[in-house]
C-alpha cells in the first residue's frame, strides 16, 4: 500500500495524455473553484506530466474541484484536465483505505444549485 | 568448394523513378558502396510493381527482392506507394506460405535524399540474404520448362 | 531479327577505372539481337553521339542501349540522338554502370561482371520495346479564374497582361472578396479599400477580363489546355447593360430587412442592393427573399424610380458554356461560426463580435461610419478582450475548432488593438493569447510595438467563460505567468476566430477532380516545389484555398500561379508522355478497378465494338486519357485480367529485365 503512485498509475487511471497540452490555460480560465486551489488545472497537467504526483495527492485542490467539467468541456486539445483531477483523488483513496466522509453525510451538504454531476462525483469522491 | 566458386546471392531491387532510384543515383554519386549482388530495376512508381514480377524473380532464381519507394506521403503519384503497401503486405504473407523465407523480402521508403539510407538498406538487406544462404526456386508448375 | 546496337561510355574514368568497359562491349556484342557494340570515352559528347547517329543508320539499329551514366542525367539527350538519326526515341534505354555500379564497387572485376548484367538487362528490356509517340493536344488560349477576390483578380490581371484572355467567375454580386472588408492592412496600416479599389478597376476595364459576377460554376469538364465550364449567372433582376450604380433604387426600396452580408450582418440594406460603394460592378442587385414584388407581386417601387429602366423582374438566369486551357482556384475563406464556441456568449450579446464584424465597425464605411460604438447600445467601449486562437489549434478529437493554426490572427489582432488604443486612449485593450506569432516582414516589431507603444495589455493564457452581467460582459481568464485567474469586465470581446476555406470549394475540388486536405484546403502538387498547382494538370491554386495566408502572401501566390498559367497557354500544344497506361481492349472487362486506383481520373469507360478471337460484340472497356495520364501505373497492377499495361515500362519488358538479372 505505501507504494508510490507513479505519473504512468495516473495516467493508466484516467487515460489523458498531457502531452496534448498546449498550455493555452483556458482551464484555468474557465474553473470556477480556481481561487480554492493552490494547484490550478493547468498545473494539474503539468506536475502529472513533469511526475510531480505526490505534491499534488498532498494538496487540497484535488477536493476542491467540483467536477464540474467545464475544463474538459472547453479544452481545445481534448486533454480534459478534470479527469486527471479526479484520478489523483483516486489514488489518494486508494491509498488511504478509509472513507473520507460516509454517504450519509452526503445529504446534509446538498443543496438545490448543486449539480448532478457533483453529487455522483461526491460519491466517488468520498466512498472507498 | 573453391574461391573463384564462392556462391554470390542474386538480389533485385525495385526501385521507383522519383524517390528511391534517384537516392542510389545519390549514393552513387556520394560514392558509397553496397554489394554489387544488388541489381535495380527502375519504375516509375512503386506502385508499378505487379507482385508477378517478384514471383517471376523467384522462379529464376533471386535469393531476395526489395522494394524502394517513396516515403508515405510523399509520393509523387500522390498515392501510390500506400497501394504498394497494401499489396506487398498481403504478397509477402502468401511468399512465406509458399516456403520463401519472410527476410527475403522487404520493402524499404528512400527519398532522393536518402543515399546514406540507400547504401545502408542494401548493404544490411544483402548481409540478411548471405546469411540465409542460397534460396528455394519457385516452381511454375503451368509451364514447367524441361 | 532485331538490330540492337551497344555503347559503353567510359566517362572519362568514372566508368573506366572500376569496370573493363572493352570487355564489356566485346561480351555484348556475342548476346542475341546486338548487332554493333562499341566503347568510347564520352558518350554525350559530340563525338560520341555522332558515333551512335552513324551506327544506328549504318547497321540500321532499330533498338539503343546505352551503357553510361543515370538515366536521369543524359537519358533524354540520348533520346534526342536516336530521333536525330531518325529513330525513335523510346527505342533506347540505358544501363546505368556508373551512379550504381562503377562508383560504388572498388573491384575491378566484380564492376565489369555487374556491369555486363546491367546491360544484358537494358538489351533485354530494348528488345521489348515499341516505338511510342507521345500525343499532343491543343491548348485553349483562355483562362478560368473561380473567385474575385485579391487572389483571383491578381492572378486574372497577371495573365491578362501577358495576353490571354481571362473570365473572373465570382459568387457575390461584385468582386473584392474579404480584402474589400478590411479596414486596414498590417503591418503598414495602410488602408485595404485604398489598395484594393484600383486593381478591381484595373481588372474591370482590362481588355482581356471578362467578370462574370452573381455566378456559379456548374461542372467541368476536360482536361489540361481543354477544360469545357458551365457556369451559371444567377438572375440579378436588374439589367447590367443598362444600371449605371445610380443607387436609386437602393434608396427607395420600402424593404430594410435584408441583412447588409458586406457588414457581416451587423445592419441592414434594400431588397435590392449595391454591396458597397465601390462594388464592381456597381450594378445592383435584388435580393427575392425580402423583395416585396417577389413575395407579395405588389411593390414595383425601385422599377418605377429607375431612369435607366434597368430593372427587369423576367430575368431568367443563364447558363454560359466556355472553353479553357487553364483553371484557376481563388475561392478564398470565411470566418467559423463563432456561436459553436459558447463559452465567450457569442451568441448571448451583440457585444461579443468575430474580428471581421470588428473590422467593418471601425470602417468608415461601415455601419457605425468608421466610431467604435458598441453594437448593442451604440456607446464608446472602455474594457475591450480579444481573444485569440478561437477555433485554431483545437486538437482532432476535440469537440469543435480546427487543427490548423490560423496564421492571420496574431497580427489582425495587434493591428485591431493597436488602432483602437490610438483613436481612444482612454480605452483598455487586453489581448489573451496562447502564443503570438509573428513570422514575416516587420511583423514582430509591429506586435512590439502594439506592447510597448501602444500600452496594449497582453495576457499569457485563455479565456476560459464570457458572461453577460447586465451591460458588461463578465471575462474570466487565466493569466498563466502571474498564475492567477483574471477577470475582466469588459465593454466589447472580440474573437479572433478561425478562418476556413469557402464552403463552396468542396464542390469544386469535385468538379475539377483536384484533391483537397481534410480541412477543406486544396493540396498542391508538391508542398515545397509546386506550391501553385494541384496535382491534377492545367488547375491552379491562388490565395486561401490553398492554405492561410495574409494579402502579401496571397498577392505572391496569385502571381506564380499566374506565371506557370502563363507558361501553359503559351505552348502551341501539349506533347504528353507517351509512357502512359492503355487498355488492351480484348481483355478488358470493364469492371472499374483500374478507375478507382487512379489518382488523377484519367480512365473512363466506354461501350465498344470489340472483334477479337473469343468476343466479338460490344462490351465496357476501360479507356486511358492519354493526356491526364500521368504514368504511374497503379491500374496495371490492379487490373484483374492484365489488360491494362504501361507503355514504356510493360510487364514484358519488366519481366525480361528480372529474367535477365536473374540469369
Amino acid at each position: 500500500m505505501s507504494d508510490k503512485i507513479t505519473k504512468e498509475e495516473i495516467l493508466r487511471i484516467c487515460n489523458v495524455q498531457p502531452k496534448k497540452c498546449m498550455k493555452c490555460g483556458k482551464c484555468s480560465g474557465t474553473c470556477p473553484a480556481y481561487d480554492e486551489m493552490d494547484y490550478h488545472p493547468h498545473q494539474f497537467v503539468y506536475m502529472v506530466e513533469h511526475g510531480q504526483i505526490e505534491k499534488l495527492m498532498a494538496s487540497q485542490s484535488i477536493y476542491k474541484c467540483l467536477s464540474c467539467f467545464a475544463c474538459l468541456e472547453r479544452c481545445p486539445r481534448n486533454v480534459e484536465p478534470a479527469k486527471l483531477i479526479e484520478a489523483v483523488r483516486l489514488a489518494v483513496i486508494r491509498q488511504q483505505g478509509k472513507n473520507h466522509m460516509t454517504e450519509n453525510d452526503v445529504p446534509a451538504l446538498l443543496d438545490e444549485e448543486l449539480p448532478q454531476q457533483a453529487i455522483v462525483s461526491s460519491m466517488r469522491k468520498y466512498k472507498k | 568448394m573453391p574461391m573463384n566458386q564462392e556462391w554470390k546471392p542474386k538480389i533485385v531491387a525495385f526501385c521507383c523513378n522519383w524517390c528511391s532510384y534517384a537516392g542510389a543515383d545519390l549514393a552513387g554519386s556520394s560514392r558509397l558502396s553496397y554489394p554489387a549482388d544488388v541489381k535495380i530495376i527502375r519504375i516509375p512508381c512503386s506502385c508499378r510493381l505487379n507482385p508477378l514480377f517478384i514471383l517471376r524473380a523467384f522462379q529464376r532464381g533471386a535469393d531476395g527482392v526489395i522494394l524502394c519507394g517513396c516515403h508515405p506521403g510523399d509520393c509523387h503519384y500522390s498515392t501510390g506507394n500506400y497501394y504498394a503497401r497494401r499489396r506487398m503486405t498481403a504478397l509477402f504473407g502468401m511468399l512465406s506460405y509458399l516456403g520463401i523465407d519472410s527476410r527475403r523480402t522487404r520493402v524499404e521508403w528512400v527519398s532522393a535524399a536518402e543515399g546514406a539510407k540507400f547504401a545502408e538498406t542494401m548493404n544490411d538487406f544483402a548481409k540478411t540474404i548471405y546469411a540465409l544462404g542460397e534460396n528455394v526456386k519457385l516452381e511454375d508448375l503451368r509451364c514447367k520448362e524441361n | 531479327m532485331q538490330k540492337i546496337g551497344v555503347f559503353v561510355c567510359w566517362c572519362g574514368s568514372n566508368i573506366a577505372a572500376t569496370v573493363d568497359v572493352k570487355a564489356v562491349a566485346n561480351a555484348m556484342r556475342s548476346e542475341p539481337g546486338v548487332v554493333y557494340s562499341t566503347d568510347y570515352q564520352y558518350m554525350c559528347s559530340e563525338n560520341g553521339q555522332n558515333l551512335i547517329k552513324d551506327a544506328i543508320r549504318d547497321y540500321k539499329l532499330d533498338g539503343v542501349v546505352v551503357c553510361s551514366c543515370s538515366p536521369r542525367m543524359h537519358e533524354a539527350t540520348f533520346r534526342k540522338t536516336a530521333l536525330s538519326a531518325g529513330l525513335n526515341p523510346y527505342m533506347v534505354e540505358i544501363a546505368n554502370i556508373r551512379e550504381q555500379c562503377s562508383w560504388i564497387h572498388k573491384d575491378m572485376e566484380e564492376g565489369t561482371q555487374k556491369a555486363m548484367v546491367l546491360a544484358r538487362a537494358a538489351i533485354a528490356k530494348v528488345k521489348k520495346n515499341a516505338p511510342l509517340t507521345a500525343g499532343t493536344t491543343p491548348v485553349t488560349k483562355r483562362a478560368l479564374v473561380i473567385g474575385g477576390g485579391i487572389a483571383g483578380i491578381q492572378t486574372a490581371l497577371d495573365v491578362a497582361d501577358a495576353g490571354y484572355e481571362v473570365d473572373i467567375v465570382e459568387k457575390s454580386p461584385t468582386i473584392g472578396g474579404r480584402m474589400a472588408q478590411l479596414d486596414k492592412t498590417f503591418p503598414t496600416l495602410d488602408c485595404s479599400a485604398c489598395i484594393l479599389t484600383p486593381k478591381m478597376v484595373e481588372a474591370n476595364q482590362h481588355e482581356n477580363i471578362h467578370l462574370i459576377t452573381y455566378a456559379e460554376l456548374e461542372n467541368v469538364s476536360g482536361f489540361v489546355g481543354n477544360f469545357t465550364a458551365r457556369i451559371k449567372k444567377k438572375a440579378r433582376y436588374v439589367d447590367e447593360t443598362k444600371c449605371t450604380g445610380c443607387g436609386i433604387c437602393t434608396e427607395k426600396c420600402p424593404s430594410r430587412k435584408g441583412l447588409n452580408a458586406f457588414n457581416m450582418g451587423l445592419n441592414t440594406r434594400g431588397a435590392v442592393y449595391i454591396p458597397f460603394a465601390q462594388a464592381i460592378p456597381n450594378v445592383a442587385v435584388i435580393d427575392t427573399e425580402n423583395c416585396l414584388h417577389f413575395k407579395t407581386g405588389k411593390c414595383g417601387i425601385c422599377q418605377k424610380n429607375c431612369s435607366a429602366g434597368a430593372i427587369n423582374f423576367e430575368q431568367k438566369e443563364e447558363i454560359l458554356e466556355r472553353k479553357y486551357g487553364a483553371i484557376i482556384v481563388a475561392t478564398g475563406f470565411r470566418p467559423i461560426d463563432a456561436s459553436a464556441f459558447d463559452e465567450y456568449a457569442y451568441t448571448q450579446s451583440k457585444d461579443v463580435v468575430t474580428s471581421l464584424e470588428l473590422e467593418r465597425l471601425m470602417n468608415a464605411a461601415g455601419p457605425t461610419g468608421g466610431v467604435l460604438l458598441r453594437p448593442s447600445d451604440g456607446e464608446h467601449p472602455k474594457e475591450i478582450v480579444f481573444i485569440q486562437c478561437v477555433g485554431s489549434r483545437c486538437s482532432k478529437d476535440a469537440a469543435k475548432g480546427k487543427e490548423y493554426c490560423s496564421k492571420i490572427c496574431c497580427m489582425y489582432t495587434a493591428k485591431h488593438a493597436m488602432l483602437i488604443r490610438e483613436k481612444y486612449p482612454d480605452t483598455n485593450v487586453h489581448v489573451f493569447y496562447i502564443d503570438v506569432r509573428t513570422p514575416g516582414k516587420n511583423f514582430d516589431e509591429f506586435y512590439r510595438r502594439a506592447a510597448e507603444q501602444y500600452g496594449v495589455d497582453y495576457i499569457k493564457g485563455m479565456v476560459g467563460k464570457v458572461s453577460v452581467e447586465g451591460k458588461k460582459l463578465h471575462v474570466q481568464g487565466s493569466d498563466l505567468i502571474s498564475n492567477e485567474q483574471v477577470h475582466i469586465d469588459a465593454d466589447l470581446v472580440v474573437l479572433a476566430t478561425a478562418i476556413e476555406p469557402d464552403p463552396t470549394a468542396r464542390s469544386i475540388g469535385t468538379m475539377l477532380t483536384a484533391s483537397m486536405d481534410t480541412n477543406d484546403f486544396f493540396t498542391e502538387a508538391h508542398p515545397k516545389l509546386r506550391p501553385v498547382e494541384s496535382p491534377t494538370a492545367g488547375i491552379f491554386l491562388s490565395g486561401v484555398c490553398q492554405g492561410p495566408k495574409d494579402i502579401p502572401e496571397t498577392v505572391a501566390q496569385a502571381g506564380a500561379a499566374a506565371s506557370k498559367v502563363i507558361g501553359l497557354l503559351s505552348k502551341k500544344e501539349l506533347v504528353g508522355n507517351p509512357c502512359v497506361a492503355h487498355a488492351n481492349e480484348l481483355l478488358c472487362n470493364g469492371c472499374s478497378q483500374c478507375e478507382k486506383v487512379c489518382p488523377y481520373g484519367a480512365i473512363t469507360y466506354e461501350d465498344k465494338e470489340v472483334r477479337g478471337p473469343e468476343f466479338r460484340g460490344t462490351k465496357r472497356i476501360a479507356v486511358v486519357n492519354e493526356a491526364i495520364c500521368q504514368g504511374c501505373g497503379a491500374c496495371t497492377v490492379t487490373c484483374p485480367s492484365t489488360a491494362m499495361d504501361l507503355k514504356g515500362f510493360s510487364n514484358n519488358q519488366i519481366m525480361e529485365e528480372v529474367d535477365a538479372i536473374c540469369r
